[in-house]
Parts: structure tokens; sequence; C-alpha cells
């Protein structure tokens, strides 16, 4: 236990003492000793202990007593110890605030340590920058580096800022962002984001983000603010509270006076009216309740995934529905060669060979995609005479025949004759010399792991599954089987999105709740319209990150189901806490009106049942990846 | 203007609560939230009084929670 506070170890210090004390007079009780001396006498020798370990709570119960706080649980752990000296139960009263102590102490330790590895899973901030003024290497404090100073990051060290490498070629390590426990290779051009850790090699960089607004900043705020952001459950806890204390006090009150009126049994019925009042604090779960939320939403900071609040972590848990936006979701985003189809004379090499040579020139994504599957070195000084028809395709002279290569409209044009191809994709057709060589299917192609995620959706309680795209029938329909979804919404304008999602909503049940995923670009009016809006692979993308409620570091769908389990792990936890904490105060205020409880019960029903419930909470923040 | 403390020695969950609902109902205060897992009190208020309002800020978690100190 080296990690306690000063106040933690005074206090450790007084239960040890009054430990000793109290278990020596304890035993001369009941040995008889104090039997020959006078009735006061043993309040007095009970007093000491009592002073030792309580007088904080004295001091603090008068001080709010001053301040017009009545029901406050130092005044109330008072009334009940006085009380029981006064009927008498000296010992109890001693042993009542020794127990509530220790069960203080124990709770602020537990509190303590779930806080620290909270926090611990956000040490991201970088502590300083080394800026280069004037070939010369300065450690500053990233507040001060402006956008656009250069900064040197030595292996081992985290960056500092987002900035874009300007030297040096490294490896590096994004998993305190993403989760992602392999390194990335990152070069000159590349973008790197503030708080991952550079691997390998020595780099320079320029700041393309001053500190407020990079990523690091960005992130923690975000986590910290998520704590106003409270679940349901979270409010009817608050409200519970406000009412609990009040109700059990005058309770007690009720219960000390009326049967003692009736039965003039005033001992009798005061000591159980006591048990009331050591029951009074709902701690147990104002405390347990928002440390489950915050290690939940810790947990999923650690797996890379921020979730914005307690009320989205509670959202999910209900996800029954779950939208994808296409294009960068489901598919990569980019362009592949999927399928060569050359006609007959002429194989698959050469039709590509030919359609890689005449696209040499062409920056167009399809043009890319086309030397990619290539994959070996283009001789310009093979092609001449290259042009482009814009919309329609190229032509150029490959190895002194006259090329075309582009869309359907462009080999009817030019009178060749080529068959159309109903697929997913785009297709482009090749021809050389006034023969057609065949076409080559281009589709942007499904992500690793897309499949694989749905299925685990499906199987973690998701009934229905449905993309929405931009792009042709065909191709999304392909998509769509090939993955397994259930429904699929195609050539839709950005702003029918909203609309589907609108309609999706309306036929889902009442606690039901539905989930849009997507890549943050132009569909930030849909992430914010659906009850939990997931952006992704959005590291360093302010408009995803302002308009979701739930950020995926990297864009790795099996994410989603991830923090579908943590939050339905961390819904668990907090029922369990609430129905374990109401129900044992419950049964002991039912206990203690019926004397059937003593003051120990009714101690362990108050600290006991928050330390209980407080270990439980932090299991939450174990999350599996 | 908003402004960040950090707090120290906020052992109780429903004194946080406490002290936010008594700092909100502070005269120039817009918005307080007092965060029990970051041990953080934000508070927004009006700029020419707020030295004056952190005064009564302080007062105000003085009487709810007389361990808790605020850092400034």
């Amino acid at each position: 236990m080296g990690s306690l506070t000063k106040k933690q170890k005074q206090t450790l210090l007084r239960i040890i003492v009054t430990f000793v004390l109290f278990a020596a007079l304890f035993v001369c009780e009941h040995t008889g000793v104090f039997a020959p001396l006078p009735w006061w006498a043993e309040i007095v020798i009970f007093a000491v202990p009592y002073i030792i370990i309580g007088y904080d709570i004295v001091i603090k119960a008068f001080k709010n007593i001053a301040h017009g706080q009545v029901f406050d649980e130092n005044f109330l752990m008072l009334v009940a110890t006085v009380a029981a000296f006064c009927i008498g139960e000296c010992s109890e009263a001693v042993a009542v605030m020794l127990f509530y102590q220790v069960g203080e102490l124990f709770q602020s330790y537990a509190v303590g340590k779930a806080r620290r590895s909270i926090t611990d899973l956000m040490e991201i901030v970088p502590e300083y920058a080394n800026v280069e003024y004037d070939g010369e290497i300065e450690q500053v404090d990233p507040d001060e580096v402006e956008v656009g100073d250069i900064i040197v990051i030595k292996p081992g060290e985290r960056i500092p800022l987002d900035a874009v490498i300007t030297e040096g070629e490294t490896m590096i390590d994004t998993a305190a962002l993403t989760g992602e426990s392999v390194p990335r290779r990152a070069s000159v051009g590349d973008e790197i984001i503030s708080g991952c850790i550079n691997g390998s090699g020595t780099i320079k960089a320029q700041v393309t983000k001053a500190f407020e607004d990079s990523t690091v900043t960005r992130i923690l705020e975000l986590v910290e603010n998520a704590g106003s952001k409270k679940a349901k459950v979270e409010n009817f806890i608050t409200r519970f509270a406000k009412v609990y204390t009040p109700v059990v006090t005058i309770a007690a009150l009720i219960l000390a006076v009326v049967p003692s009126l009736i039965t003039g049994q005033w001992g009798e019925w005061i000591a159980r009216a006591c048990t009331f009042l050591v029951i009074s604090c709902p701690c147990a779960l104002v405390i347990s309740v928002p440390l489950g939320f915050f290690g939940g939403i810790g947990a999923a900071s650690r797996c890379g995934i921020l979730v914005k609040g307690g009320n989205y972590l509670e959202a999910v848990s209900s996800i029954t529905t779950v939208v994808f936006d296409k294009t960068g979701t489901l598919t990569k985003g980019e362009f592949k060669v999927n399928d060569i189809r050359p006609e007959s004379g002429c194989t698959k090499e050469e039709l590509l060979e030919t359609a890689a040579l005449a696209e040499c020139y062409s920056d167009h994504p399809i043009a890319i995609s086309v030397r990619e599957a290539y994959g070996k070195p283009i001789s310009t000084q093979r092609v001449s005479e290259a042009g482009e028809t814009a919309g329609h395709g190229v032509s150029a002279l490959v190895d002194g025949k006259r090329v075309l290569l582009g869309n359907l409209g462009l080999m009817q044009d030019n009178g060749i004759d080529a068959v159309g191809l109903e697929c997913a994709g785009t297709v482009i057709y090749a021809a050389a010399d006034g023969r057609y060589l065949g076409s080559i299917v281009i589709s942007d192609g499904i992500k690793d792991g897309s499949a694989e995620a749905i299925r685990s959706l499906k199987a973690s309680g998701v009934k229905r599954t449905v993309m929405l795209t931009g792009d042709r029938k065909a191709e999304a329909d392909a998509v769509s089987a090939e993955l397994g979804l259930d429904d699929h919404f195609s050539e839709l304008l950005p702003a029918d999105k909203v609309g589907i999602v609108e309609k999706l909503l309306g036929e889902c049940g009442k606690d039901d709740r539905l989930a849009f995923v997507g890549d943050g670009i132009n569909d930030a009016p849909v992430l914010a319209r659906a009850d939990v809006g997931i952006a992704m692979g959005s590291m360093g993308s302010d408009a995803a990150i302002e308009a979701a409620d739930i950020v995926i570091m990297d864009d790795d769908l099996g994410k989603i189901p991830v923090i579908m389990r943590i939050a339905a792990k961390t819904m668990r936890i907090v029922r369990e806490n609430i129905v374990f904490a109401l129900g044992v105060k419950l049964a002991v205020l039912v206990l203690g009106a019926l004397g059937l409880a003593n003051m120990w019960l009714a101690v362990f029903a108050d600290v006991g049942v928050a330390v209980i419930a407080i270990l439980n909470s932090m299991r939450t923040l174990s999350a599996r990846r | 203007m908003k402004k960040k403390f950090k707090l120290q020695d906020l052992d109780c969950a429903n004194c946080a609560q406490k002290m936010e609902d008594a700092i909100k109902k502070i005269e120039g205060v817009s918005d307080a939230t007092v965060n029990f897992m970051m041990q953080k009190m934000t508070i927004d208020a009006d700029d020419d009084k707020f030295d004056d309002i952190m005064k009564q800020v302080v007062d105000t978690c003085r009487k709810v929670e007389p361990d808790c100190v605020i850092l400034m």
C-alpha cells in the first residue's frame, strides 16, 4: 500500500491505534472488569477510542449543520453513535465508527486505484518537444511549438504534435491511440499523429497543428468530458440519491419515536433507528455506477475506441440495427483490378501489360490501379502519342500499335465490337489496332475482416445490417451479397441517406437502438441523426470526431463488436451493483426495523456494500481486446 | 470564460454532485461540472467577475466538503 495519500496514512494509523485500544476494552468489558465501576465510567472509557477514530467526523458534522446540511452522512453517523452511547451500547458505538472509517479508507483507496488505472490509459500526453531552431535543437513545452516548426523525434520518444515527416524513416507504434499492436511504417511525406510512439529511427517533421488542436489534446478532452454525458441509469441514481437519505432519516425518526410512545421501550427502538441512520448514505451507488461507466469508457479507449459519454455506452448495449456507409467503411475506398477478361487470342498478361502501358501517363485512380496490378516497371519508351478523352478513356501508341482503353462508349465510337459486361465495379475495355482485346474489371475491394465483423455483430444481438451507398445497384448487390447483409440501398445522394436512416429508425422498436457507421466524410448529418453515430478510420479528421458519438481510431470494423461487448459488460456490472446495493440495503433496513439486524450488519450494508460495488465496477476496466 | 481546476482529496461522489449543484447556483456562473473521476472542476463564468466568483466557489466547496482543496 505504498501509494496512500497523507490523509489515508493518517486514517490508517488512527484505525490501528483504535483497534488495539478497542480490543483491550472489549476484553475488559466481557470479563467483567468494568462491572464494579459506576455507569458513567464505561462511557468515559469508551469515549477515548471513539474520539481518536471519529473526531474528524464529529467536527465535519457540526460544521455541516452550521452550513445547513442536515442530511449529511457525518451528521447521521454522529447521531447514530451518540444514540448508541446513550442507550449504553458503548462498544457498538466505537465499533461502528471504527468500521465506518475502515470502509471509508478502503473506499478511497479503491477509487484512487481505479482513477489511476484509468488515467494511466490516457498517459498519451507528450511532455516535451525537440524543436530545431536554426540548426540548434531545443527542448520546449509542446504548448510553445508553432505550426510550421521543425521538430526532431528520436527513437522511443512520444510524438508531441501532429506533423508531416520531412526527413527520415521509422516504424510508429500507434497502440496508445488505436489499440493496434503492429507498428506502422512511416517515411517522408507521411502524416504522423501526436500521442504515438516513434519506434526505430530518428525523424524530422514539420508541425501541422498547434498543441491545443492536436489529436492528443482532442482525445483527452473528449474522454475527460465523457463523464458529463450521463447515462439514464446514472441520472436515475443521482435523483434517487437525493431522496434516499432524507427518506431513510425520516423513517429512522419515526421508528425511534412512534413505537416507543406505544410500547415505552425507548432504548430498543432507538437502537433500531440507529441501524437505519448508518445505512442512510447512498454512496455505494453514487460511486460505483459512474465508476462503472468510466471504466467501460477507459477500457474502450484502450482498444482505440473513443466513447463520448456514458449515455452512448448505454445506447450501444441495445443496438439492434447497424447501418453502414459503403465506401471506406465496408470497402477499402481504393480501386483495385478485380478481374481480367481477355478475348481469345490474347492472354491476361498481355491485356494487363497493354493497359498499363497505355495508362502510363495518367493520374486517374483507375490508371493507378491498373499499373499497380501490373506491378512491373513500365518503360515509357515503348509508349508515344498518349492522349486522354475526358470521361471516356485514353489512347496511345504502344509498341507501334494504336491502343484504345476506356468505357464501352469509346469502343463503340471507334467502331470496335466490344461486349458490354454487367457486373460490380467499373469496367474498362481495351483494343489494339482496331482489334478488341478484352476487358478489365476494377472495383473497390472489401476490407479484410468486414465479413467476419458482420457475422460477429449478428452473434452479439444485431438483428438487421443495412448498407447505404451512392454506387450503382449492381455493385451494391455484389458487396451486400458477399458480406451477408440483410438489406442495402444504392444510388443514393448524400441527402437521401438521412431520409433512409430516419425511415429505419421508425422501424426500430422502442428499446432498440440504431447505429450508423461511416468514415465521417460527407456523412456527418447521418452520424448525428442516428442513435449512435460511429465514425471510423478518422484519426486526425476533425469533422468526424465532432459529429460522431463514438470514434474508432483505426479503420477496423472488428472494433464494433468489441465496443458492443464492452457496453454489454458495463451495463451488466452497473445493473448488478444497483440490484446488489439496493437489495442489501433494503434487506438490512427491514431486518433493522424488525430488530433482527444490529449495528454491525448496518455498517456492512453501508461501507461493505460500497467497497464490493466499487471492486465490481473496476471489472469494467479489463475488457478483452 | 471556461476554466479548469484540479481538486485534491475529493473522496465522496455524493459530495461532488452536491458541490456541482451548489456552484451552479452562484450568481454569474453559467455552467459548472465537478468530475469526480478525473478530480477536476470546470467552471464557465463571466469574465470580469471571475476572481470574485472563484472566491465564492472556494467558499461553497469548503462548506460542502471541507476536506477537498481546489488547486489554483
